[in-house]
């Protein structure tokens, strides 16, 4: 049962993509983005990583879309129709997938337990934790106490991340004092 | 929007349960799935959803720039002022074990202290990024030559 909810999950995306690349009005484009993250957030519960479902589906089907949106608001509705044939970038498409799918032939099965990344540090976060740090959430304690440098690393790029829209779009800033300024620099630069 | 009833009517009902729910996943998620980041975006969707449909003027009054500005950098500097704390106390950096006298308190309280960081700076960048675009919007619209410059590339 689980197989048919997984390969008609699949064939939804694979049609969701398709779709995609062949639209050129960019709206309908973001909702199939939209439609996209959560038929994957539909995988990963079925995969049984609901952490990872949840993030996927509140910043990939809800923020995204909706960031996507603000932009295209401020840009175009629809894209251009590319004048140059798209043959070189197909040949490289179809490489690097055909690269990717060789290269998953040599990986080990969904959910065996042999494979490395079960024998590694796994283990001992499956055993430890709950007596080394307490939640019964063990996503949480990986997370937030054993992998607490890389969480710390991730909220940084996310402050980054916010600097830069705010750097970039700053509403509070005179744009036009500031375009006179450039304007200004851009002429000294021309002087010298 | 002053035409659409049901959509504010059904924005003003919404928001509570949205806002209640990221604070149960901030809050919740030693217990269930969940933590700072997916709370963090939950929080900021009430918002966004208020924005669109009372418009960012309005949403500025409830997160003005001087609350979600500097919230962007409190929340990096609460987690990683718990590692300072971490050292001070005399443990490794964000080694929580001796923020309490019992290892598991420690524990508990360091993770919820960096989880409510991560929440308040995804909440507070996610506000910022979506309010800057709208408003940009609006600038644009308001300076039909700014917009046509920057919005054609």
């Amino acid at each position: 049962m689980e197989q048919v909810i997984d390969i008609v999950l699949l064939a939804f995306m694979v049609v969701t993509a398709l779709a995609m690349i062949a639209l050129r009005n960019l709206f309908a484009v973001v909702m199939l983005s939209g439609i996209f993250s959560l038929l994957s957030a539909s995988m990963f519960v079925l995969m049984d990583a609901v952490d990872v479902a949840f993030t996927e589906a509140a910043v990939g089907a809800g923020i995204s879309t909706v960031l996507m949106l603000g932009t295209l608001a401020l840009t175009a509705r629809a894209e251009r129709t590319p004048r140059r044939n798209s043959l070189l970038p197909l040949a490289v498409v179809v490489v690097t997938g055909a690269a990717l799918i060789y290269g998953t032939l040599d990986m080990p099965h969904f959910g065996d337990p042999q494979a490395p990344i079960h024998q590694h540090v796994a283990p001992r976060y499956i055993e430890d934790s709950p007596r080394e740090v307490g939640p019964p959430n063990m996503v949480t304690s990986v997370l937030a106490s054993y992998r607490g440098y890389d969480t710390l690393g991730e909220t940084t790029v996310i402050f980054t991340a916010g600097i830069g829209v705010l750097v970039l779009l700053g509403a509070r800033v005179d744009r036009r004092r500031c375009n006179a300024q450039a304007a200004r620099k851009d002429a000294g630069e021309g002087r010298s | 929007m002053r035409l659409h009833s049901i959509l504010r009517t059904m924005t003003k009902l919404l928001m509570p349960p949205i806002m209640l729910f990221g604070l149960y996943v901030q809050f919740h998620g030693d217990y269930g799935p969940g933590g700072g980041f997916q709370a963090g975006v939950i929080f900021a969707v009430a918002f966004i959803l208020f924005t669109l449909i009372f418009g960012p003027t309005r949403a500025r009054q409830v997160a003005p720039e001087w609350v979600t500005t500097p919230m962007c950098a409190i929340g990096v500097l609460l987690y990683a002022g718990v590692g300072v704390a971490t050292m001070l106390l005399g443990g490794e950096y964000l080694n929580y074990n001796v923020l309490a006298h019992d290892p598991h308190h420690g524990q508990h309280m360091g993770i919820l202290l960096v989880e409510l960081g991560v929440g308040l700076t995804v909440w507070a960048v996610m506000v910022t990024i979506f309010l800057n675009f709208v408003e940009r919007h609006d600038h644009a619209a308001l300076d039909p030559g700014d917009g046509a410059e920057d919005g054609h590339v």
